[in-house]
């Protein structure tokens, strides 16, 4: 028992602080790449309602090509593809070195293509939602097309969207584990090493195990939160 | 007399539709196309110089040898999930406050982790039992990471259908019961009669969601080494560091997925075809 406490302590002999560590990095990670990711599909879901078809067509294009590449290979190919690239680029500009792309950027850039594949039909599907006469009310009103987006519609859709984006922030959540592979030190890559070098794998994964738990948890408290708070004016009447 | 109808002009032509506007939009998507073209001819053209045959004749069936793994595992673990999440969608509509519970447990600690996270402790963690596993004759089974991957899967999977299954069944009108009870059937004939294919149909699309998430997250399985579809493509790059290699994954699995996803339009379209008015 002694044993394990001084495996789960923190300092030179424990395994806790490097933990704690890999669940900043996990939660920054999903942090960085929610607004990204947010921001990406909402300009594709955007494209996907644009009376041009040759928008319409590449949104499409862009949704199909990243739901149907499993997120690790997506991973793989962000970083050792652009780190191939950039060599390849500074090598035609006379620089001759190897160039290492900082992994957390690429699993930022990565979850975030895929995160926003999934938003933009959330945001399809919520803007498909909203009455036409929204639209028009604004325009009756004077309003550019810009304010109407932003003052009329957007409050709208996000709560309408809110659930569908709650989910893809848990798939979200749990996606980050796979930077691990690419040498980020997140909460699997932290307890992996700790697994190895104390030979007590059940233990620290394990741990790892509880730790994505809780934080599955902690969001659905707060996304329930959220829902309630952009609820309360329906809960009035 | 006759004046009415030399009156009237004769047919013109339609008149000449204005000129579409270069709208701003109109124009990003030309480039956003023009995008994609040229991805895509990069591509082909990528492919076709990194073309190499004694590449191809040494990995090439290692390819397929990965894609058959993959097929196989996504495939006995979408059959055994399906088995086991049968007891814990009817475990979650249970009346019984203790079953109910352990089956709402069982579904949220499967779907509320990563599969790689659940993986990682059976392939890995199971091994601190190793003594405990070897007495009761499953350390043979726990030792393979090929079994530790279809094991992992089948229990994640199971979470996910179980909850397809009990959306589907609790999405059939109460009246659907009530009118087998009327004609006299049991609950069971019931069940398997007239609930269960209405369901189904109701359950057919997140199914085949589901199967599309098993192959894409099967692709884990290479960090357990096993050689799967992505296993073999490691293998392959980091014997010939030829980024062809990912290229040549992304196209199988895409692949796959749309395959997927169109035979599962076609028979959703097929077995709902009496409910279309």
């Amino acid at each position: 028992m002694e044993k394990y406490l001084t495996l789960l302590s923190f300092g030179d002999q424990g395994w806790s602080d490097e933990i704690a560590w890999g669940v900043l990095i996990t939660v920054s990670l999903a942090l960085a790449t929610l607004p990204l990711g947010l921001f990406i599909g909402f300009m594709i879901a955007l494209g996907k309602q644009s009376k041009e078809w040759t928008v319409r067509t590449a949104a499409d294009i862009y949704t199909t090509i990243f739901r149907g590449l499993p997120e690790l290979l997506t991973l793989f190919i962000v970083y050792y593809g652009l780190q191939i690239g950039i060599q390849l680029v500074l090598k035609l500009i006379g620089f001759d070195g190897a160039i290492e792309i900082n992994s957390f950027a690429a699993g930022a850039v990565s979850l975030a293509l895929v995160f926003s594949s999934y938003a933009s039909e959330v945001f399809l599907s919520a803007f498909r939602a909203i009455p036409k006469g929204q639209y028009e009310g604004g325009y009756a009103l004077g309003l550019r097309h810009g304010t109407v987006m932003r003052m009329i519609i957007l409050p709208q859709l996000i709560r309408i969207a809110l659930p569908g984006l709650g989910n893809l922030w848990m798939i979200l959540l749990k996606d980050t584990a796979l930077v691990s592979a690419i040498g980020l030190t997140d909460i699997l890559r932290q307890t992996g090493i700790a697994a190895r070098v104390t030979k007590e794998a059940f233990l620290f994964f394990g741990i790892a195990f509880l730790l994505y738990l809780v934080l599955a948890l902690i969001s659905s408290i707060a996304l329930n939160r959220i829902e309630a708070y952009g609820k309360r004016g329906e809960q009035a009447r | 007399m006759n004046g009415a109808a030399e009156g009237l002009v004769a047919a013109q032509p339609a008149p000449v539709p204005p000129p579409k506007p270069w709208t701003r939009s109109r124009i990003a998507g030309y480039l956003l196309m023009a995008f994609w073209i040229a991805a895509t001819a990069g591509l082909v053209v990528y492919l076709y110089l990194a073309w190499d045959l004694d590449k191809i004749e040494r990995y090439g069936p290692k390819f397929l040898s990965g894609l058959y793994v993959t097929l196989t595992l996504v495939g006995v673990s979408i059959v055994i999930g399906a088995v086991i999440s049968f007891p814990v969608a009817l475990g979650r509509m249970s009346k019984n406050i203790i079953i109910n519970r352990l089956a709402f447990a069982y579904v949220y600690i499967f779907r509320g982790t990563p599969l790689i996270a659940q993986l990682f402790l059976i392939y890995y963690g199971l091994g601190s039992f190793r003594q405990q596993l070897e007495a009761v004759g499953l350390w043979v089974f726990f030792r393979d990471a090929w079994n530790c991957a279809l094991f992992a899967f089948s229990l994640n999977t199971a979470a996910y259908q179980a909850e397809i299954l009990r959306g589907a069944i609790e999405s059939v009108p109460r009246g659907q019961w009530e009118g087998a009870e009327a004609l006299g059937l049991n609950r069971i004939h019931t069940f398997w009669k007239v609930i269960l294919p209405q369901a189904l149909i109701v359950a057919l699309r997140p199914y085949g969601n589901e199967i599309i998430l098993m192959i894409k997250g099967s692709a884990i399985v290479a960090l357990v080494t096993v050689f799967d579809l992505m296993g073999e493509t490691r293998r392959a790059f980091s014997r010939t560091y030829d980024f062809q290699a990912y290229i040549w994954a992304a196209v199988f699995y895409f692949v796959m997925v749309e395959a997927l996803r169109n035979v599962w339009n076609r028979l959703e379209a097929r077995l709902t075809r009496h409910l279309l008015r």
